[in-house]
């Protein structure tokens, strides 16, 4: 037999760690076949929706208008009744809960194995600071984000990791192994931007805001092994999850931290370098302005701060527009559609930093080439799958380093 | 690691059933995405049940491939494999029970077509608790 040249994504090569759920054969072929199945419906399938819209739902719409949509929520309503978009849809979104009830159902058969694990990891560790006064926000509540069953924050017995546990172990089948072995693609792409354009950048403090399990804080750290990364999120399991999991990567140099990003604990200007990862979506047009004055807060004059998201709509074409907002009306990222409309320079400008210190720039995940594939879209021919992909833009900005009002 | 007084009021891994929680349903409402909701369950159903063939599927791969690997037989003997006439009849007669059970509701169908048509099940209930000795 011949060994295949493009790289040939499995679960089973995702990198181990004391916490990882461990998954049967069978476990395994399930995982294979829906990351199998995602791929299949972004290559294979979504094509025929931008056929139907360019060939039967556009010219239907302007044979009763007299023009075309003329965005992305007429784009939406004129799609929903199309058969061909209703069944990719229904495929997609089954595929979503599929993927979730695979997870739990290896998480949960063993929570107790896994949750001695983590407690030899965690127990008297001053790097995991959980706050049981912290309440979980409403956007975090309102709806189950992407379909995840009780979201991060639910606990189902003491002392519970299971929603990390499950998040971690899914996430390659969302992404189809695009975010790499270790699902850390994100924190790896700001890295590198971070080495490459700022060379002499060595933050010496890092805060990271929505860090769920640790998956994008730990390459940083692992960047700035001098340095001391402060890792916060609202939800106690995945905040266990992702301290006994850093833990037993080696990585010490990360403090996880029960807080809210509305009320960072921390002085002002504590940090050189404040991350998120894929976190503006989950919050709320209120949230997103106290959290970016925080940001402004705790940075040190000339420190950075640096997120990274999916691109916004503004320019976009209403076709495009509608299918990235997907997620938001049919996989629970209710913010999703909101968020992608804020202006960011303004925002930053309104949270403190100085007019023309906003800064944009696209990133892929950097993954291991030889065991996962390029993702969509990121090559010539290849296909967008809007939204999934993680090819994010990053935004951010600098603190000047003497304050101007 | 700091502790949480709520902690004590939940339960131990050994108390939950994880079958239970696997198929908890997200928070939010389900959107709606064909115009008859049954056939909306029935393609849910066919993809869980796709899943699963694709499951096997994958274990019998493995198995063939150990078996080839420990020498039991080699690579192309599965696919060179000439049933005998009598292996070749308990297959067709496994097909055919096979097949008859999955399109069993059209076959019904099919049945419920010819012959007297039955009445409404209602008449018969009103039949037999109306008649008298």
């Amino acid at each position: 037999m011949s060994t295949p040249t493009a790289p040939q994504p499995s679960w089973r090569q995702l990198g181990e760690h004391a916490v990882s759920p461990r998954a049967t054969h069978d476990e395994v072929a399930r995982f294979d076949f829906l990351m199998r199945l995602n791929l299949h419906l972004s290559q294979a399938v979504l094509p025929g929706v931008k056929q139907a819209y360019e060939t039967r739902v556009k010219p239907a719409f302007e044979a009763v208008h007299g023009r075309e949509p003329a965005d992305r929520h007429e784009v939406r309503r004129a799609m929903q009744k199309d058969l061909h978009y209703q069944l990719w849809s229904a495929l997609r979104r089954n595929t979503m809960e599929q993927r979730q009830q695979a997870g739990r159902s290896v998480v949960y058969r063993q929570l107790g194995e896994l949750r001695a694990k983590a407690d030899s990891l965690n127990e008297g560790a001053e790097t995991l600071q959980l706050d049981a006064s912290i309440t979980s926000p409403r956007y975090a509540t309102a709806v189950d984000i992407h379909c995840m069953p009780g979201n991060y924050h639910t606990e189902e017995v003491a002392r519970d990791i299971g929603a990390g546990a499950n998040y971690d172990a899914g996430l390659f089948v969302t992404t189809a192994g695009a975010l790499g072995s270790y699902s850390d693609g994100g924190g790896q792409a700001l890295v590198e931007w971070l080495k490459k354009t700022y060379p002499d950048f060595k933050p010496r403090r890092i805060l990271d805001i929505g860090c769920t399990i640790g998956h994008n804080a730990v390459p940083l750290a692992q960047a700035f092994p001098d340095a001391q990364v402060v890792a916060i999120d609202t939800a106690a399991p995945v905040l266990r999850y992702g301290h006994a999991r850093a833990r037993s990567l080696g990585v010490n140099n990360i403090e996880f931290r029960q807080a809210a990003g509305e009320a960072v604990p921390a002085a002002d200007g504590e940090f050189d370098l404040v991350t998120t990862a894929m976190f503006w979506h989950e919050t709320s047009s209120r949230a997103m302005p106290k959290i970016m004055k925080e940001v402004h807060r705790v940075l040190a004059p000339g420190g950075m701060t640096l997120h990274l998201e999916q691109p916004q709509y503004a320019g976009m074409a209403p076709f495009e527009a509608f299918m990235r907002d997907w997620d938001a009306y049919n996989n629970n990222e209710p913010f999703w559609t909101a968020m992608h409309e804020f202006d960011l320079d303004a925002l930053m400008v309104q949270s403190g930093f100085p007019v023309g210190a906003y800064f944009e720039t696209s990133m892929q995940a950097k993954v291991d080439r030889r065991l996962f594939p390029a993702p969509t879209g990121s090559e010539a021919g290849s296909q967008e799958d809007y939204g999934r992909t993680p090819r994010w833009t990053a935004f951010g900005a600098r603190k000047p380093e003497e304050l101007s009002q | 690691m700091s502790t949480n007084p709520n902690e004590n009021r939940l339960p131990e891994p050994g108390d939950i059933d994880p079958l239970v929680l696997a198929n908890r349903r997200a928070k939010g409402k389900r959107p709606s995405f064909l115009d008859d909701p049954a056939v909306e369950r029935v393609l849910s159903i066919a993809m869980a049940v796709a899943a699963e063939l694709s499951v096997a599927r994958e274990r019998m791969d493995t198995l063939e491939r150990l078996l080839v690997s420990k020498g039991i037989f080699k690579p192309d003997e599965v696919e060179s494999y000439m049933p005998d006439a009598e292996a070749q009849a308990q297959r067709n007669q496994w097909g055919r029970e096979y097949i008859s059970r999955v399109l069993r509701m059209l076959e019904q169908d099919v049945q419920a077509m010819s012959g007297p048509q039955d009445p409404a099940l209602e008449q018969v209930i009103d039949e037999l608790r109306d008649m008298r000795a």
